[in-house]
């Protein structure tokens, strides 16, 4: 078996599309784990999806062509939360309400706080405690 | 022993020897303090976090006709109008006309005077609505335009207490989430917040407020300003270490500055879930090396730094005055502290990369000579104490 990669993808569902079992066929069909950080569909019957998906390069390749069939936009950065630098002011308030660590303070002589996307679960409690407004959520 | 007139010729000169108070203490382990005190001007401090007791004094200039303001609001942010015609005082903690607060709890507090000053700062245009009852030389009854900083005649920042000494450790031993002005405090003391620049902190480098007093010439938020009294709530007279460093809140700072002259990344409103609105500042102090002893004092490290620890859920809203323990910044710093025998997880609402950034500014101001020294006029009071309001049923 050729080596498995993992990719976090963010998709949007448009209301004509939100039923339709598409992550049911990434498992199925091309044989991919998938990992559901978080999902939503909104009052306007949009949904959005933030996930992980592992399997081979090529299988995640044609899923994703598989999912460009249907309405589907596909964000392959996957930044369902981002912060926003210019408004972070590094007091660290949010690092003991992160449960995964991606907001930590790794140099303990500027404390500097980083913010490691790859490890951010999407839990949205730093949206919630920053005093500045710092972090926001795609959806 | 130096003079402030020998420091400011040494600034004027560009040959002035400016170190942080972050990295003072290991330049005076190297060179010894008696050598460090020869050759060091300055030590400068700072400190970036939330200061409620924060706000501004600002002249709108007259319409035609003119108007005595006797109410107003910016951005729906209410204003105190209770002065001359054109003048109003905005403070940090006024929430905006129309906010829920905690009617739903516990409430977002978007937006109030702290935002209203960041905008400001940030030159951003903003609504001004204000009300009269009208008079002979005052006629107009209404106005509702928009304006910018360089609008206004004046616009000078007025905080009645800025930079305390010290401050407490909140945690919450309840057995209910609360919401306080120190940020969510999760129950049965799950976690915990401080918020102090610490080793790097204006006043806990001059503990004994040997240098910073009642005129000192400071750097607010990027302008150059002053201390114009001790800050409300000032208890100097207050439990110390050995080393003189108060072991609770004590002494705090009133500051002024143009608010013109201010750098918007210093100046930022702050939304705090279930409690309300502020304002977190910049502030950087300079400590003038004047002798041996300064200097030493300067070189105080957060190990050194004893802050108290305090229970929100029941102490601090009844005000029994009780501390759990005392641990130091180098215990706060690491993230997580130990109370009555539990490891608890602690974050800092204060920042200190961005307390560095400022001291780092403030020496370059001063290495550049674009920043000399004030000499206090009046020391800051070091025997008052704090007093609680007494509840009386009947008239004294």
């Amino acid at each position: 078996m050729s080596d498995t990669i993992t990719r976090k993808l963010m998709l949007y569902f448009p209301k004509c599309e939100c039923e339709k079992p598409i992550v049911y066929h990434l498992v199925k069909d091309y044989d991919l784990v998938v990992n559901v950080f978080r999902a939503k569909v909104t009052p306007e019957e949009e949904g959005y999806l933030v996930l992980d998906v592992t399997g081979t390069e090529h299988n995640i390749e044609q899923a994703m062509a598989f999912v460009r069939t249907f309405n589907v936009t596909i964000n392959l950065t996957g930044k369902g939360v981002t912060r926003e630098d210019t408004r972070c002011t590094h007091c660290g308030f949010c690092v003991p309400y992160c449960p995964s660590n991606a907001l930590r303070i790794d140099d303990t002589a500027t404390r500097e706080v980083v913010f490691d996307e790859s490890k951010c679960i999407e839990c949205l409690a730093c949206i919630r405690v920053c005093p500045f407004g710092a972090c926001a959520s795609a959806f | 022993m130096k003079t402030y007139d020998q420091i400011n010729d040494r600034i004027a000169s560009g040959k002035a020897v400016v170190l942080t108070a972050d990295e003072i203490m290991d330049y005076v382990d190297r060179k010894g303090a008696a050598a460090a005190a020869r050759e060091v001007d300055v030590v400068t401090t700072a400190t970036f976090g939330p200061m409620c007791s924060s706000g501004c004094m600002l002249n709108f200039g007259q319409p035609k006709p003119k108007i005595r303001i006797t109410e107003a609001w910016i951005e729906d942010v209410l204003v105190y109008a209770g002065l001359a015609a054109a003048d109003v005082y905005l403070g940090a903690t006024q929430l905006r006309h129309g906010d829920p607060a905690n009617m739903y709890h516990p409430g977002e507090f978007r937006y109030g005077g702290g935002h209203v000053i960041e905008d400001l700062v940030a030159g951003k245009s903003l609504q001004l609505f204000a009300l009269s009852y009208a008079t002979d030389c005052y006629p107009r009854r209404e106005l509702r335009t928009y304006f910018t900083i360089d609008d206004l005649n004046q616009a000078i920042m007025v905080n009645p207490r800025n930079c305390y000494q010290n401050y407490n450790v909140a945690i919450n031993k309840s057995d209910r989430t609360v919401y306080t002005y120190m940020g969510r405090l999760d129950p049965n003391g799950k976690n915990a917040t401080y918020c102090s620049a610490g080793q790097l902190s204006p006043l806990l480098n001059d503990p004994c407020y040997e240098t910073i007093g009642i005129g000192t010439k400071v750097w607010l938020a990027g302008a150059h300003g002053h201390v114009y009294a001790a800050g409300t709530q000032h208890a100097g007279a207050c439990d110390r270490t050995a080393g003189g460093v108060p072991t609770g809140g004590a002494g705090t700072l009133a500051l002024t500055a143009d608010m013109k002259k201010m750098r918007p990344e210093f100046v930022r409103g702050v939304s705090l879930r279930g409690y309300g609105v502020s304002l977190a500042l910049g502030v950087g102090i300079p400590i003038p090396v004047l002798n041996e002893q300064v200097l030493t004092r300067a070189c105080i490290r957060d190990r050194d730094i004893p802050a108290p620890v305090i229970d929100y859920g029941i102490d601090y809203p009844q005000n029994t005055g009780k501390v759990l323990c005392h641990v130091t910044y180098e215990d706060l710093r690491s993230g997580r502290i130990e109370v009555q025998g539990k490891k608890v997880a602690v974050g800092s609402l204060s920042s200190y990369h961005t307390a560095l950034e400022v001291a780092n500014l403030l020496a370059g101001e001063i290495r550049r000579g674009d920043f000399t020294l004030a000499r206090p006029h009046a020391k800051l009071p070091a025997d008052t104490a704090m007093k609680p309001l007494v509840m009386r049923e009947k008239p004294l």
